[in-house]
């Protein structure tokens, strides 16, 4: 591919452009020291923090995340986890956006359930209502279902982040026709989020057109997460290129690939 | 009066601004936000809010997760 294609192929969320299609998660680190090797091994230019009490001098000297990953250099998408109805997720959103200065971009989840950390649908909808009310660009974590996708978008979610399998379950993408669908209806950004476990599930969905993947565990819980984060960069780029390039038909018997004619036998 | 900072109890000069208290404790430099009784308070009002007693403070940053 020539590097003039490349450059055309970027990925856009909430208007800036993007080079790489791989969002990660700075979660389950050993330290920040292998959280910082393992982001740029990967080469994300987004990366999900969460938004929790401060240190106030329990552990003296501790570095902060944004210390190892400043907000010049990478675009920070605070996230929501750990919140399981609307209105908390809002005012973690608020906080977020006053502890990076007004920044507008955030990950919405709330979730339904500790054992499946599935999304609540109808607490994620209505959360989404308000937060693209008070301006702030939404990316939202959904079920990998259609229609609620459909109605994130239309409520103004700038991207659809339907989850693959449970979050850090590292399952690979349970239902590959739903996400499919999922990509075939939108206009914004469609990211698998959650559930990835390896590099193939990451290229199977970039094969099925999603615009990125989002990913933490997979990388995190490696034996090796810089290798592992490094493979993860390169799954994600086959299988932009793969999408891009169409796949061949898939048949059931075989067709010869050297010719037949001039055998000499 | 009696606070409460972060869940935790904490014992403060009556009528302290949030300023003073980021002080006190030594914030200045890091990222950090502030809520007040689970209002978001503005950094630029931190010098004109008067705490109350019995004011839940919340403190908080970004830290690692996916």
């Amino acid at each position: 591919m020539s590097t003039d294609t490349q450059n055309s192929d970027r990925l856009i969320i909430a208007g800036k452009e993007y080079g790489s299609r791989l969002l990660v998660g700075t979660g389950k680190y050993k330290d920040m020291d292998e959280t910082a090797s393992a982001i740029a091994a990967s080469g994300a230019e987004i990366v999900t923090v969460a938004v929790r009490r401060t240190n106030l001098g329990q552990n003296p000297g501790e570095p902060n995340i944004l210390d190892v990953l400043p907000p010049d250099r990478y675009t920070i998408l605070p996230n929501t986890a750990g919140c399981y109805d609307a209105e908390t997720a809002v005012r973690t959103c608020r906080l977020a956006r006053e502890l990076l200065d007004g920044h507008k971009l955030v990950k919405l989840e709330v979730l339904g359930d500790e054992k499946t950390l599935f999304p609540d649908v109808i607490a994620t909808l209505k959360a989404a209502e308000i937060l693209v009310k008070d301006g702030f660009d939404v990316m939202v974590y959904t079920n990998d279902d259609p229609i609620v996708a459909r109605e994130l978008e239309a409520i103004g979610c700038i991207a659809v982040m339907p989850l693959a399998a449970p979050i850090g379950s590292g399952l690979g993408i349970r239902n590959p026709l739903n996400i499919l669908t999922i990509v075939e209806n939108a206009k914004v950004p469609v990211l698998v989020d959650a559930g990835v476990g390896t590099a193939s599930d990451a290229a199977e969905a970039m094969e099925l057109g999603c615009d990125g993947v989002l990913m933490n565990t997979a990388i995190a819980a490696a034996r090796d997460p810089v290798l592992m984060a490094s493979a993860m960069r390169k799954a994600i780029e086959a299988g932009r290129e793969a999408f891009r390039a169409g796949r061949m038909p898939a048949k059931r018997f075989a067709s010869a690939s050297s010719p037949i004619e001039g055998l000499f036998f | 009066m009696n606070i409460t900072l972060n869940g935790e109890p904490k014992e403060i000069a009556e009528s302290t601004r949030l300023s003073d208290l980021v002080e006190t404790l030594a914030l200045a430099g890091q990222r950090f936000a502030i809520e007040v009784n689970a209002e978001l308070v503005p950094r630029s009002r931190f010098a004109e809010h008067r705490l109350a007693p019995n004011d839940r403070i919340e403190i908080i940053q970004a830290v690692g997760g996916g």
